[in-house]
């Protein structure tokens, strides 16, 4: 079945798990900014990574048909050092006309603290200054609850925010409602030890339908699975699901939201638009 | 907790033939887990935060109410609402030890 992984952190993978994705379907990959497993020294180091996911990345990601999109912004991982913060939020909008640049995420919060609040308010500012979709990361553990609260809260108090045009990630059995409820989009990020897996997330489905709500593998250099969209697929089919409710999860939902998008193509097997042509 | 019933399209007897034999496997390396703690070289995590957590959802576990996976998520969450002054660390624990002085607190902006 042909899939958009909403969320792959592409960097931090080998060309094989392209070859993988492509021969299980994989039409197109979102790939939000992301912490590379050590604060960077200083903005300099974003530029050179922003280059990196518009212009080699989406290239790779072509020769095996797949269109690569990407979101940028400064982690929420990153979010507490307030002046880098500032120095990489002015670096952006120089890489906002690229044509694989979707919008501002990964954005969110890490440990809730006052500073990474602050810089994901700015993030947002910035979102709204130049019309660009927003894509959220929600704390991993213990910290989910609360940061997902506090970001739902904070967003929807603000009547500039169109909730349709932002995804809020990693969502979990505790927080999908409040994700849902207040009418942002959500992603439910599948890994093998500290996320959803594909049997939750398609409870989570089960019980709240299929509006609104993606599936994703997340996949980075921690303990991951690039396949994990596939997987869902499989699990989704021996629980009795039919394939129209399983293509609506896993292409025409991502295709839904990702068209608000000028620079989002309609993907086509064997077709793939990208940045790169 | 809201229920959901029918939800699942299969019958429980179908969900047990298609999945027993996993969640039995996850059963078991909880049992081991908690044995192999019991053996460990010194009883000397007994009032940890993260052990009083992983009891206290294996309680939510065995209970016959639905909802059991968002109760015991809130049992690891971190209810507290108060923002951090700064981060204390890059990473999460999985458990909080943090008290929860207002779960339903709102949040000050």
């Amino acid at each position: 079945m042909n899939y958009i992984d909403m969320h792959a952190h592409m960097i931090s993978r080998t060309t094989d798990d392209y070859h993988r994705m492509a021969l299980t379907g994989c039409l197109a990959v979102t790939e939000p900014a992301f912490w590379s497993g050590r604060d960077r020294l200083g903005p300099q180091a974003f530029a050179d990574y922003f280059d990196h996911l518009t212009t080699f990345e989406p290239a790779r990601a072509a020769q095996y048909g797949i269109a690569h999109y990407t979101w940028l912004c400064l982690n929420p991982k990153e979010g507490e050092d307030r002046e880098l913060a500032r120095q990489v939020l002015a670096l952006i909008p120089d890489f906002l006309e690229r044509p694989n640049v979707l919008g501002i995420g990964e954005i969110g919060l890490n440990r809730v603290t006052r500073n990474e609040l602050a810089t994901f308010h700015d993030h947002v500012e910035l979102a709204l200054e130049h019309g660009q979709l927003i894509h959220i990361h929600t704390p991993h553990l213990e910290d989910k609850y609360k940061g997902t609260r506090v970001m739902v809260e904070a967003l929807a108090s603000d009547p500039r925010i169109d909730p349709g045009r932002v995804m809020i990630d990693h969502a979990e059995e505790h927080t999908v409602e409040m994700i849902l409820d207040h009418g942002f989009w959500t992603g439910l990020t599948l890994y093998p030890r500290t996320k959803a897996s594909p049997a939750r997330a398609i409870d989570m489905i089960e019980m709240h339908g299929p509006g609104r709500i993606v599936v994703a593998s997340a996949c980075d250099w921690g303990p991951s699975d690039a396949l994990a969209v596939p997987e869902f697929v499989l699990e989704a089919r021996r629980r009795g699901h039919d394939d129209a409710l399983i293509e609506r999860i896993v292409l025409d939902n991502p295709a839904q939201f990702l068209g608000q998008s000028s620079k989002f193509i309609p993907v086509k097997p064997g077709r793939a638009k990208v940045a790169a042509d | 907790m809201a229920f959901h019933p029918g939800t699942c399209l299969l019958t429980q007897t179908e969900l047990l033939d298609l999945s027993f034999m996993e969640h039995r496997a996850q059963l078991l390396a909880v049992a081991a887990f908690l044995d192999r703690l019991d053996r460990a070289k010194g009883a000397s995590a007994e009032e940890d935060f993260r052990l009083r957590a992983f009891r206290e959802a294996l309680e939510v576990l065995t209970s016959d109410e639905p909802g059991r996976v968002k109760r015991a998520q809130m049992l690891l969450s971190d209810q507290n609402l108060e923002l951090l002054d700064l981060r204390d660390s890059q990473s999460a624990f999985g458990a909080s030890r943090r008290s929860a002085v207002e779960p339903n607190a709102e949040v000050e902006q």
